[in-house]
């Protein structure tokens, strides 16, 4: 006696349903920042420890842009209205 | 010679009266160009501005002038629809965000020079009027990260120097108050 093979009902993957790439919130180098005020507001509004707030604003520095957070579109647009405010060159978008 | 020193939790500076009077007049000009609406547009009411968020319609474009499109700078690079749906909910309050910055460091000069004692948080609202101020003589002198280097090609009679030589007083002001913040 045999069994016949149970119909197995695969699961679907739904392209639409993978979840959302993170957002990003980019800053770009201006030539009139300081560097050293730079690194301040990386570690003051994101909590930054000194190393990484000084290896992102060389980024910046060196690349011409660093990516500095990502998370929620939410999230990001706050970080860039916060890094407006300090005069920072920030923008927001989906990470591709 | 640091300009400021971290002091009972806060930061302390010491300024002359021409200093407070060129910093008065260079943090005015903030406020005047943060100003409450666009020149080119009449005055609105708050009934106005909040039927203006949910209005269908064009979104705000950026500023046109160089100096207001770096202090109120587009949110979105690749993607002017957002950037003007960003713009229509937050111009207003980034303007109102540094009209107070620009207004914490005049109400705290003192009138005719003398120490000034700032708290941490006075101290950031220094620091963010300050940088606008760099930022707005920053993009008018079209300086670039060989400031120095422009500063020694002008010629000593050009009236362009005595403006990059405050620039310049100005960056070493900011760089002093960076660090007495990040020592307290």
């Amino acid at each position: 006696m045999s069994v016949a093979p149970a119909e197995v009902d695969l699961p679907r993957i739904e392209h639409e349903s993978v979840p959302d790439k993170p957002w990003i919130t980019i800053v770009w180098n201006d030539p009139i920042n300081l560097m050293s005020y730079v690194t301040y507001v990386f570690e003051h509004v994101f909590g930054y420890p000194r190393p990484k707030a000084e290896k992102l604003m060389l980024d910046v520095h060196h690349k011409g842009k660093a990516v500095v957070a990502s998370g929620t579109r939410e999230a990001m647009e706050r970080n860039v209205e916060v890094l407006h405010g300090y005069g920072l060159w920030a923008t927001v978008r989906q990470d591709v | 010679m640091e300009i400021f020193s971290a002091r009972d939790g806060g930061v302390r500076v010491w300024l002359s009266a021409g200093e407070v009077e060129l910093l008065r007049l260079l943090t005015t000009q903030v406020i005047d160009l943060m100003g409450d609406d666009r020149k080119d547009q009449p005055q609105r009411s708050v009934m106005d501005e909040l039927e203006a968020l949910f209005e269908e319609g064009p979104a705000p474009q950026p500023p046109t002038d160089p100096v207001l499109a770096r202090l109120l700078p587009d949110a979105y690079q690749e993607d002017p629809e957002a950037a003007g749906e960003f713009r229509k909910y937050t111009e207003r309050s980034l303007r109102e965000a540094k009209k107070y910055f620009a207004q914490t460091l005049l109400d705290t000069l003192p009138d005719n020079g003398g120490r000034v004692k700032l708290t941490p948080d006075q101290a950031r609202d220094w620091m963010r009027a300050i940088n606008d101020v760099r930022l707005m003589w920053g993009i008018k002198l079209e300086v670039t990260e060989e400031f120095e280097d422009q500063l020694a090609a002008l010629d000593p009679e050009d009236p362009k120097v005595a403006t990059f030589e405050v620039y310049g007083w100005l960056g070493a002001v900011q760089e002093s108050l960076v660090h007495a913040l990040a020592r307290r």
